[in-house]
């Protein structure tokens, strides 16, 4: 017999999807982490991880099916949030007079905010980086660059350059900084957080699997919070400089680019 | 010792509450927290005024009665203790003791710091128990139980439903309950006919009863006077994923 009225998620089944969409969102995160950290390889290396990215086999299908799956465990993960935390909150009016916390992490009790800050970011950083419309002129300035497919030399964006050109700003910089650490939060909470809710986890690995998920939290924080700060640092700054002079050179309709500090 | 007591009173379900102050000039310090409300309580009556209302039954913190948050913590300070077992040598002389009762949607104030623990009910009566006719007993170890099933199975079986969990979750979650009185049923062969169906209409009776969700704070582990730990949420998480997914095949074939 059923036990659920239609229309009614039952509780455990909204921590399921929360887990398992932040599951997938983890794994995708690990991915991106690491084909980011090409960027230290040098514009060769990174230039054509892009380029594989984008001619996967089967692309473009297969392309926005990775895409759009992701979009949708994100849109699963978001939906749950706003679901339970309605939830919560109704099911817990009020508050006590000099509430005591005994047992719950910073991280845990910020989750909704670091949620919806991060969720923030995602749209900033698929409008800068994916569509690439904002800011405004940032990348008009990026040409393309040689890379080698197949021991074939062919043109292809210069991602190396775009990345380069992107972190120059300083507030854009700071921005992703600061949400790594927001995401790094969020992190050490949820990757222990989803064992629970599927019920992989025991007084003797719940110790194990925070402390686990606190590292994990700093990895993801240290392996994207490095690029930026290296932009900032100067990395990449004489490549850049040097690929505007020549796109400048080749297309002289283009407007000279402002010189990098 | 002298105490400045802080103590919600509400008239009734309907009515707004409000924090009353109260000053006792001279309690012992071997008396227990009860007691002290019990001496606060005759000098109100002896004053012509209303006493405080609270919950209490054995006294000896196995009945699940008493219901107090004290100074923002449920059952008070003292760990693996409810508020009838915790006594007054742990407050210093001077001290403001604040009193409320279980916050909770699903459970609402009857009066003063006495909440309407039905909800717990309804859950015990979704799936709290085995449908079996009792008869005489039968032989001891009939049933073959491994101890290790049997000490969990009795951790979880502790639960005194007093309700601190959802008092000290801040999503007022009964996830800790619930998990104790399923887990400790689906644990003991008596219990495995109706693991599948218990942990269900628990878990649904649970929803229905306006509990919160469980976001893994830990909070409830914490006040739990009986030390129940979040390994029943997880096995009740993993029990739920199975019967579940068996249903939906029995019901495919």
């Amino acid at each position: 017999m059923s036990t659920t009225k239609p229309c009614h998620i039952p509780s455990l089944v909204k921590k399921y999807l929360m887990a398992i969409s932040g599951l997938v969102l983890v794994l995708f995160i690990i991915g991106h982490m690491l084909g980011n950290l090409q960027f230290f390889l040098g514009p060769d290396v990174i230039n054509a991880y892009a380029f594989h990215l984008h001619h996967l086999p089967g692309a473009p299908v297969t392309l926005w099916l990775i895409r759009g799956s992701l979009l949708a465990f994100l849109a699963i993960h978001v939906w749950m949030a706003v679901l339970l935390t309605k939830e919560n909150r109704a099911a817990r009016p009020e508050s006590y007079l000099g509430q005591k916390t005994l047992a719950s992490t910073y991280a845990s009790r910020t989750m909704p905010v670091t949620g919806v800050l991060i969720l923030a970011f995602i749209v900033f950083h698929i409008l800068q980086y994916t569509t690439r419309v904002v800011p405004e002129h940032y990348n008009e300035t990026i040409g393309t660059a040689m890379i080698e497919v197949g021991h074939v030399p062919l043109e292809y964006f210069d991602v190396f350059a775009m990345m380069v050109s992107g972190f120059s700003s300083p507030i854009i910089s700071l921005f992703y900084i600061v949400t790594m650490a927001l995401l790094c939060m969020h992190l050490s909470h949820g990757v222990a957080s989803m064992f629970q809710s599927v019920g992989l986890r025991n007084e003797a690995w719940r110790y194990k699997l925070k402390c686990l998920a606190a590292v994990f939290g700093w990895v993801i924080f240290l392996g994207f919070a490095s690029i930026p700060a290296s932009v900032l640092a100067g990395f990449g700054k004489d490549y850049l400089a040097e690929k505007q002079a020549a796109w400048a050179g080749a297309a002289p309709a283009a407007e000279t680019p402002a010189a990098h500090h | 010792m002298k105490l400045h007591l802080k103590i919600w009173r509400q008239k009734n379900g309907e009515e707004a509450g409000k924090f009353v102050s109260y000053e006792l000039p001279d309690v012992d310090e071997g008396s227990s927290f009860l007691e002290m409300l019990d001496i606060m309580n005759e000098q109100l009556v002896g004053k012509g005024e209303q006493p405080v209302a609270f919950d209490h039954d054995c006294r000896e913190g196995i009945c699940g009665m008493c219901s107090l948050v004290i100074n923002g913590e449920a059952h008070g300070p003292q760990r693996a203790t409810t508020a009838c077992q915790l006594h007054m040598r742990h407050f210093k002389d001077g001290d403001t003791i604040t009193i409320e009762p279980w916050r909770a949607k699903a459970f609402p104030v009857v009066k003063d710091l006495i909440v309407d623990r039905t909800a717990f009910d309804k859950v015990i009566q979704a799936g709290g128990f085995v449908t079996a006719r009792t008869g005489s007993a039968q032989d001891a170890n009939a049933t073959p139980i491994p101890k290790p099933i049997a000490d969990k199975a009795m951790d979880a079986a502790a639960c005194i439903g007093c309700g601190a969990c959802v008092a000290a979750c801040p999503n007022g979650s009964a996830m800790l309950f619930t998990s104790a009185k399923a887990g400790h049923l689906n644990l003991l062969p008596q219990g495995q006919a109706e693991k599948d169906q218990r942990v269900m209409k628990m878990v649904s009776a649970m929803d229905d009863a306006g509990f919160g969700n469980c976001t893994n704070y830990g909070e409830c582990q914490a006040v739990c006077p009986k030390e129940i730990t979040l390994d029943f949420i997880a096995k009740m998480n993993r029990d739920y994923a199975v019967a579940r997914v068996r249903n939906f095949f029995n019901h495919a074939c």
